[in-house]
Formats: structure tokens, C-alpha cells, sequence
């Protein structure tokens, strides 16, 4: 099966320092909130946006003597994604608690998976433009809760505190630091939401808070990083920082691009990157100290004993398995294939999961390169002038086909096809229909045609003279006749006929 | 009736189906002697109106022809069970106040079968301790009495032990972590079962060490733990830990022959320096199992020696993690703060106030051992070590050992405030017989064999195969009757 198209990887993006020549070197781990209607560890709801602490249970709110009971469809979310990363899926996985002490933390705790995930080696193709992509190794996904919600800033001297988000199911998807510049990281981050929204494992609604990134950011010099590849040996790259919970895609590409100037400028400067973790502050554009390794928290992770291993069946994968829907990359691989699209436009219409499944419906059976023009440069381009997403589309797919299936069989030309487009973007209705009863079939009648050629040809002579010497003057008449015709006459017809009559 | 408080579980059922008593009655009783006994300190709420009512809902049961065999039988609850809009502090200041709006999953059953609570039981705080004396309620006090001395019933269940011993209730429920229910259950001449970890739900009971803990019975007979371990176990979806096992009858199980099984004797439990009493008393209760025709065998469990340090390394671990869910943010008891505190303050003072000195030195010790740099050394180490208490364990049961016989405890119980000045490790050491039945999760009862010189009760201590109460409450009865104990505290409160 193909699985993606052959790519070359990018180039890494290079910084000119004061001195000498730096290179970026990135890994990411992404926080994606489940999607399954309740917590991972118990049954409230994980609906967004509901009266603060009215989807708290017993156990989220940490009451006395409460456990936890892990809720078997986030652990599937967890398989199909670690799949849909062509990741290994671990049968055995356990959970451990992470303990530090915050008022959105009830148990003082966290559930996670620090020392056995249950989702192992995977990879990501990183599309950066046609025949070019990153490949960039995951590391691991591990199931844990998420916190719930400080509010500092309703009352001068009072916090308060949400717990509806406490105990919500998160993915950490860490990768290897296979990132090599901002537009690399942003692209990354968009891939890997657009693969778990094909999977339906996360909404990767960023502004909700859905998908959340945490980016380790080191420099080094060219050449250090190929021989981290070769030896996996880490002291071949310079210390990292980790810059903390960025859930925008342009503040993670000026969050990079700073840090990276920011060690340099120290590095250059005779002076040593400290390990720490960072926080980026969009209003100023730069990213400032959290804390430094050596007043990094003690988690004191240990297994979680209310908890039993995490044991699942090769059955139970091989049905998720089974079960998964075609991906970006071999979606897009095929368009190439099977519709004869390029890279870029296959790209285009694989990017949104929904754009996608609206495509072939449009395709399936008619000329698959006509109808990815009409849904890239028509519908797309009407749709964002409305500011309407695809699923909000006025014009279904069947409509979008039938106004190709008309073009395709020359019964309306590419012009009149776009005026009935208008009219069923802004109206609605049948294309075919419509295109009987306004009058827009195409003539393709010669009588009718030699007739208006007829006409043109007698009421033009000085013209005909010209074009008889200029053979390229011929459009002119093809003009004057469509013009007579209202744009309906079959432009190839015309175009025969015209050479016909002037004897061309 | 009279001594209608005396009554074994098994006896008043008897009576409440032959109509020569009522539920009422009983509970009735039971509350007098109760309002009588505060010096004691074994209940701490008392909930009288629950009581009666539950013991109305009982008699109409027992009338209509559909009670259990736990239905009207009146109980003290040990104050780490949640129950439903009653106090349930775990004997903590830091949970002031604090009254679940649920019930534990053990409460219910217990209450589903029919059985009335008479209230809320003193315990050590969080159920660490041995003498009942970290309590924030002050400590409960052994109704056994040989001279002027106050003794401990033990601890951590020693507000359950002092009931039951006292015939304040019929039968008490009660935690066993590291032998909190074997312990006071020797030290008061009752009986105690802890099963195998999984066999009674968690859920709704306040945690010490999770992968430690489990709920039991303490009762005035063998068939009594029998009946009521019936009505406690299950297995429960709301704990992931809770088994899926099918439940079995256990009091069908008691026929008393014993005959072929096979007793093991672990020579590691011969401590240096044992009392010669306690020795006896193993050697008498080796004897009447071999009176019965059981066979002896001596066995060697090699790790039992570390064991008491691996607990007390795993047991405070997983209590620093549990005990971090009391804030002052949500519930219980949070400290005044002061202008320009904020949320380090609170969580110190809360903490600092609410927690006694044993709860916080765990805490500390477990924090410590789970701590980077000390995670190998003390956490993991205690692990491994806890893997091969659990193999000597399943090396003996393989080699067709059916129960294993060891003293309960290593000496009869002391008196209150004797310990106070000593290294707290002298304390742990009244669990080094019962500590790695936890360790390994097995099943293991305590029976009251014999008195001391002085008079005080000393138990025995039977370890069973998981999942074999049935056969090791079995054991149990035959020893419980070789033994013939029938010595009662003389009341002097």
C-alpha cells in the first residue's frame, strides 16, 4: 500500500549569529484532550464551557476514600492514535501519580504514565511543501489527567478555582527532537492536529484549549545535530529549554524563533544555556524564566496503587486497527494517484478531514482534476468570503458534481457554470434543473451556430480580410459569435466553424 | 433476654428469627451500654437515631421473611468508613467537621443486608499507629484490666477492638493495613479477619497505603467473622483493585475438620527475645491443631527479616501521596491565615495544624523515600523486597501448605502512654508478624488462644492462600474451639 509520497527532508533552518552560523534543534510534547464525553478516570461530563464545577464526581473533587475507575474509550482513543502514528502499541502499560501540591489539583496528584505509556515509537511526515517533509520519530504517548482551573484575577484577595477540567483524559505526544526551525514546529503541530481530527481522537481545538504544545528549544552548531543522529547521543546537541503551554501555532514559531536569538546571543556571549522551563509572553514577544532545573519540582512519581496495570488484547488493537479510516498521507498519496491531482492541490483538499470526504463525494465518477479545481478555487474561495467553514457549505457535493457532471458533458460552458454555481451558492436548487429551466444549456446545435458565424462574418468584412492575412485573428470572430450567443454556443464548435467560414 | 449485648452475630439470629428478641432490643441495649461506657472512648459519633430507625426498617424485614443473616444485628463502624451524612474524620483534625455525602461501598452492604450502625468508632489517626493513641479524639481504652495500668486495645482499630471485647456491640468493621485489625483483636481476645486484598471494596473508605489496605471484620467468633465477611465482600466496579471473583459461602465452610490439612511453621517468626509466653502459646496452638488432626510442618519464609522495613517504607509512601488530597482547599479543616499570606501559608498551617505527629512524620518519611535520588535506594528496593515476601509465600503454599501459624502479636497489649517516649520503631515492631500478610496480600485472622501470666489475652495468628477464606476461617474454627476461650474482661467502666 502507499502509505505517503516520496519526500526529500528540509533543509534546518539556520540562524546567522553575531559570530557564527547556529542551528535549531526542536522537540515537542503535545498535550491533546481526548475526545470522549467523560473523564478518563471517572463519569462526569467533559463538555466545554459549562457552569464552573457542575461536571465535578466524587473522585475529581478528591473527596475522601474516592478511586479512580479508567474509562475504557479514552484508552481506545489512545490505541487508534497511537496507530494512526504507525506507532507501537504497548498490551501492558501502568499508570503512576505525579505528585505536587496546587488548589486545581484536588489530589494533590496526577494520574500519568511516566515509566510504561501505553502507545511507543511512532513518526509523523511533516509536509513542508510538495516532494519536501520532515520526518520526525515520536517517542511515546502516555494517558493522564488534566488539571483544573486557577482563577486569580475575579477578586483582589480571593482565588478561585473550576475543577470541571480536572480529570479530563490528555494525550502527551512527545517527540524526539526531530524539529529543525519554527515553520518546521508549526507545520508539525498542524499535521499532527490534522491526523487526530482524521481519527476523531481530539477536536484539536487550540483556542479551547483542546491541543497544547510544550516546545524544548536548543542551538548548535552545523553538523553537531548529524552526529546526535548517528549516536543518539545527546550530548552531541546544547542544553534545552522548554518553553511552556503554547496553544497558538504563530506564538509557537515567535516563542521559537526568540529563544533560539536568545541562546545564541548568551552563547556567543561567553555564557552557558541554564535548563529551565520558559514562559512565552505574546504581548512582549519574548519568553522569561519559570524556574531553573534546581527549583524544578520533585514529582516523586510512583506507581499508582489503586490502579492495576493497564493490560489489553492484540484482538481488541487489531479491531481498532481494522477499524481506522484512510489517513492524510495515503489520502493524499492517492488524489495523486487515482484523481491525477498535483501534490499541492492533493495537499490542499486532504488538509481539513471534512474538505476531504466533501472532495470525493464531488469527484467520485466525473473528472476528479475539474471537480479539485472547483472545490479549491469555487467553493473554497466563496466559502472564505463568507466566512463559512465546509461544513457550513450552502452548495452540497452532490449539487458541486452535478454543476461539473454539466460541464463535463458540454451542456454548460466553464462560464456559465460559474453564474449557476452563484445561483445555487445564493439560491439553492438543482444544477440540471436550473440550467433548463434559465435558458444556460450550451448550444451545440450548428445549424444555430453557422447562422450567428453567418452573421459576424457579413457584418464584419474589413475584419475578415484581416484575419484571412492573421490567422491568429480568428478569436475575435469566436468572440463576437459567444457575445451574440450570451456565452452559451460550445466554444469548440465555434471555433470550427469560424476556420470553416473564413477558410482558414 | 438478658446480656442481649453479649450475643455473638450467629446467636442473634437465631433470636431475632425465633422472635425472642427484636432488632429495637438489641440496639437498645446496645445504646445503654454504650451511654455507659464513654470511659472507654470507643465511639466517637454516635448515632443513635440511625440506629433506631435502621433496626425499625430491620424488624419489619425480619417480620416480612426476607432477612440476611446480618439484618438487625447492630455494629460499630470503625470512623475511616465514609457513611452518608454521619462525621467520618478517620480520628484526623484535618477532616474537621467532614461529612460525606456518600457511602462506602462496605457500609452499604453491610446496611443493604439489613445491619444497624450504632455509630462512629475511634481508631489511630489515618489508621497509623498500634495503641490507638494518635487519635485526635484522645485514645481508646482496652477494657481488659489486670492492675491499676490503662492498657491500649491496639491499634489501629482499637476503638473496634474495645467495643466488641466490651460487648458495646455485637461485631465492629474494621482496616488492617499492617495488622490494624489482627493487632487489637489479639490485644482485646476477640477475633479478626483481614482477606485477601481485593475481596472487600476500598471504595468509600479513607485511604492510608492503597495497596495495603483492606476492610474486615472484628467479632466475637470465628462463624461471626464468617457471616459478616459475607456481607462485606464483593466484588465492586468502583474499585479497580475490588476482584471479580465469585463470592462463596464461608460460614457453610465451617465444619471443623480439619483433618490432612497441612499447618506450616515459619521459623523466621521465632523472634530473639520473645516472651516465653508468647512462645507457649504458639506451641499450644500447634498442639490443637495437631489434635485435630491437622499436620504440621515447618517452613522457612527467608524474607520475613526485611519485611518490617519495606513496610514502613511503602506504607508512608503511598500515605504522603493519599494524604495530599487535605489542603484546606476543599473541605475539613483550613487554617486562619494571616494578611499577605496566600497559598504556601495555608497549605503549611492547615497541614501543620490539622495532621497529629505520627500522621506527619509518615507523610515526611514517605515523602522522602519517593524522593529523586532516594527512589531506588528505599522505594523500589522495598518493592522487590515486598516480590519476595510474596514468593516465600507462594513457595510454601506450593509445597502443599494449607494455613500458616504465627503468634498475632509479640507481646500482650501495654499500657497507654508507655510508648510515648520511646523510638517510634518500637512501635512498628508490634507488626512484624503481620505485616507481610499485607506485603503479600493474603488472608490472615487472628483468634484469641489463651491469657497471659497476668491475665491478658493473647491471639493467634492463621495465614491463608489467597482467596481461601473459606478454608482458613475453617482452620480458624478448629482452633477457636481446641482453644476453648471463653475469659471475658471483668467491667470496670
Amino acid at each position: 500500500m502507499l502509505d505517503h509520497l516520496a519526500f526529500e527532508s528540509p533543509k534546518p533552518a539556520r540562524i546567522a549569529g553575531a559570530k557564527e552560523d547556529w542551528e535549531l534543534v526542536i522537540g515537542m510534547e503535545v498535550h491533546a484532550q481526548v475526545s470522549s464525553n467523560a473523564k478518563l478516570f471517572s463519569g462526569a461530563s467533559t463538555r466545554f464551557g459549562a457552569e464552573p464545577n457542575s461536571n465535578v464526581a466524587f473522585v475529581d473533587a478528591a473527596m475522601p476514600g474516592m478511586l479512580p475507575v479508567i474509562n475504557d474509550y479514552c484508552v481506545e482513543q489512545a490505541v487508534r492514535t497511537g496507530l494512526g502514528l504507525r506507532a507501537e502499541i504497548n498490551l501492558w502499560s501502568a499508570f503512576d501519580r505525579k505528585n505536587y501540591f496546587y488548589p486545581d489539583l484536588p489530589q494533590g496528584y496526577q494520574i500519568s504514565q511516566l515509566y510504561h505509556p501505553i502507545v511507543g515509537e511512532g513518526e509523523v511526515i511533516v509536509d513542508m511543501g510538495p516532494g519536501v517533509a520532515r520526518r520526525v520519530r515520536i517517542e511515546r504517548i502516555h494517558l493522564e489527567q488534566d488539571a483544573g482551573k486557577s482563577i486569580h484575577d475575579m477578586d483582589p484577595a480571593m482565588s478561585f478555582v473550576d475543577l470541571n477540567r480536572t480529570g479530563v483524559a490528555l494525550m502527551e505526544i512527545v517527540s524526539r527532537p526531530d524539529i529543525r526551525g519554527p515553520e518546521e514546529a508549526a507545520a508539525y503541530v498542524q499535521k499532527l492536529r490534522q491526523i487526530l481530527r482524521y481519527l476523531g481522537t481530539c477536536d484539536g481545538n487550540m483556542q479551547e484549549g483542546s491541543l497544547r504544545a510544550d516546545v524544548n528549544v536548543s542551538v548548535c552548531r552545523p553538523g553537531a545535530y548529524e552526529r546526535y543522529m548517528e549516536t543518539q547521543d545527546f550530548s552531541h546537541l546544547g542544553t534545552r529549554c522548554e518553553i511552556k503551554n503554547m496553544n497558538s501555532l504563530r506564538f509557537i514559531q515567535a516563542a521559537i524563533d526568540h529563544e533560539a536569538r536568545r541562546q545564541i546571543a548568551l552563547l556567543e556571549d561567553g555564557g552557558a544555556v541554564v535548563q529551565e522551563t520558559r514562559l512565552y509572553d505574546p504581548d512582549k514577544g519574548e519568553t522569561r524564566s519559570m524556574r531553573s532545573k534546581e527549583e524544578a519540582h520533585d514529582y516523586r512519581y510512583f506507581p499508582c496503587p489503586d490502579l492495576l496495570p493497564l493490560e489489553i488484547e492484540q484482538d481488541w488493537v487489531d479491531a481498532i486497527k481494522a477499524g481506522l479510516p484512510e489517513l492524510p498521507d495515503e489520502k493524499k498519496a492517492r488524489f495523486v494517484k487515482d484523481f491525477g491531482l498535483s501534490e499541492y492541490d492533493a495537499g490542499v483538499l486532504t488538509a481539513d478531514v471534512e474538505a476531504a470526504h466533501y472532495f470525493e463525494r464531488v469527484a467520485e465518477g466525473r473528472d476528479g482534476k475539474l471537480a479539485a479545481n472547483w472545490v479549491i478555487n469555487e467553493l473554497f474561495g466563496r466559502l472564505k468570503k463568507e466566512g463559512h467553514d465546509i461544513t457550513e457549505s450552502p452548495v452540497d457535493p452532490d449539487q458541486l458534481g452535478g454543476i461539473i457532471a454539466l460541464i463535463q458533458n458540454g451542456e454548460i460552458s466553464g462560464k456559465i457554470a460559474k453564474d449557476l454555481f452563484e445561483i445555487v451558492f445564493t439560491e439553492g436548487g438543482d444544477p440540471a434543473v436550473i440550467v433548463v429551466e434559465r435558458g444556460m444549456k450550451q448550444v451545440t446545435d450548428t445549424g444555430a451556430i453557422e447562422a450567428a458565424v453567418d452573421e459576424v462574418i457579413a457584418a464584419n468584412p474589413a475584419q475578415v480580410e484581416k484575419a484571412k492575412a492573421n490567422p491568429k485573428l480568428a478569436g475575435w470572430f469566436v468572440g463576437q459569435v459567444m457575445k451574440a450567443t450570451g456565452g452559451k454556443a460550445n466554444p469548440k464548435a465555434v471555433n470550427e466553424i469560424v476556420a470553416k467560414k473564413l477558410g482558414l | 433476654m438478658s446480656d442481649l449485648t453479649k450475643l455473638t452475630i450467629a446467636a442473634a439470629r437465631e433470636a431475632l428469627s425465633k422472635g425472642e428478641t427484636t432488632a429495637v432490643e438489641l440496639t437498645e441495649a446496645c445504646l445503654a451500654e454504650i451511654e455507659a461506657a464513654d470511659a472507654l472512648g470507643a465511639f466517637v459519633h454516635k448515632t443513635p437515631e440511625i440506629a433506631l430507625d435502621q433496626a425499625k426498617a430491620a424488624d419489619a424485614r425480619i417480620k416480612a421473611g426476607e432477612a440476611t443473616a446480618m439484618t438487625g444485628i447492630p455494629l460499630g463502624i470503625k470512623d475511616l468508613f465514609c457513611t452518608m451524612g454521619v462525621a467520618s474524620q478517620a480520628a484526623s483534625g484535618i477532616l474537621d467537621g467532614f461529612k460525606p455525602e456518600y457511602e462506602s461501598t462496605v457500609t452499604q452492604n453491610l446496611f443493604g443486608a439489613g445491619a444497624v450502625m450504632l455509630g462512629k468508632l475511634n481508631m489511630d489517626e489515618f489508621a497509623m499507629g498500634s495503641s490507638n493513641e494518635t487519635s485526635v479524639y484522645g485514645n481508646a481504652v482496652n477494657p481488659w484490666k489486670v492492675d491499676e495500668r490503662a492498657l491500649t486495645p491496639g491499634g489501629s482499630s482499637g476503638g473496634s477492638a474495645s467495643a466488641v471485647a466490651a460487648d458495646l456491640c455485637l461485631a465492629a468493621t474494621g482496616t488492617d493495613t499492617g495488622g490494624s485489625i489482627r493487632q487489637p483483636a489479639a490485644f482485646t481476645g476477640i477475633t479478626g479477619l483481614k482477606p485477601t486484598y481485593g475481596r472487600v471494596s476500598r471504595w468509600g473508605i479513607i485511604a492510608f497505603a492503597s495497596s495495603l489496605d483492606q476492610a474486615g471484620p472484628m467479632t466475637k467468633s470465628v462463624r461471626d467473622s464468617a457471616i459478616m465477611l459475607g456481607a462485606m465482600a464483593g466484588h465492586d466496579p468502583k474499585d479497580s483493585t475490588s476482584a471479580n471473583i465469585p463470592e462463596l459461602d464461608f460460614e457453610a465452610a465451617l465444619t471443623g475438620d480439619i483433618r490432612g490439612k497441612v499447618i506450616g511453621i515459619p521459623r523466621e517468626y521465632r523472634l530473639d527475645g520473645m516472651p516465653a509466653e508468647i512462645e507457649k502459646l504458639w506451641d499450644e496452638g500447634k498442639a490443637m491443631l495437631a489434635d485435630a488432626g491437622a499436620k504440621l510442618i515447618d517452613i522457612t519464609l527467608p524474607h520475613t527479616k526485611y519485611a518490617l522495613p519495606a513496610y514502613y517504607v511503602i506504607a508512608p509512601a503511598e500515605a504522603s501521596s493519599n494524604l495530599a488530597r487535605y489542603d484546606g482547599v476543599r473541605y475539613g479543616h483550613r487554617a486562619r491565615l494571616g494578611s499577605g499570606e496566600g497559598i504556601t501559608e495555608m497549605y503549611e498551617k492547615t497541614r501543620a495544624e490539622g495532621f497529629g505527629a505520627e500522621v506527619q512524620r509518615r507523610v515526611m518519611v514517605g515523602t522522602y523515600v519517593l524522593s529523586a535520588g532516594f527512589y531506588d535506594a528505599y522505594y523500589n528496593r522495598a518493592r522487590k523486597v515486598r516480590a519476595l515476601i510474596k514468593r516465600d509465600f507462594d513457595e510454601a503454599f506450593d509445597q502443599g501448605v494449607d494455613a500458616i501459624l504465627t503468634p498475632a502479636t509479640p507481646s500482650a497489649a501495654f499500657g497507654l502512654g508507655e510508648m510515648a517516649e520511646a523510638d517510634p520503631v518500637q512501635m512498628y515492631l508490634n507488626d512484624v508478624f503481620t505485616v507481610t500478610v499485607n506485603l503479600a496480600g493474603l488472608p490472615g485472622m487472628s483468634v484469641p488462644a489463651g491469657l497471659d501470666a497476668k491475665g491478658l489475652p493473647l491471639g493467634l495468628q492463621l495465614i491463608g492462600k489467597p482467596w481461601e477464606e473459606a478454608d482458613l476461617l475453617n482452620t480458624a474454627y478448629a482452633l477457636e474451639r481446641a482453644a476453648g476461650f471463653v475469659s471475658k474482661p471483668a467491667k470496670w467502666w
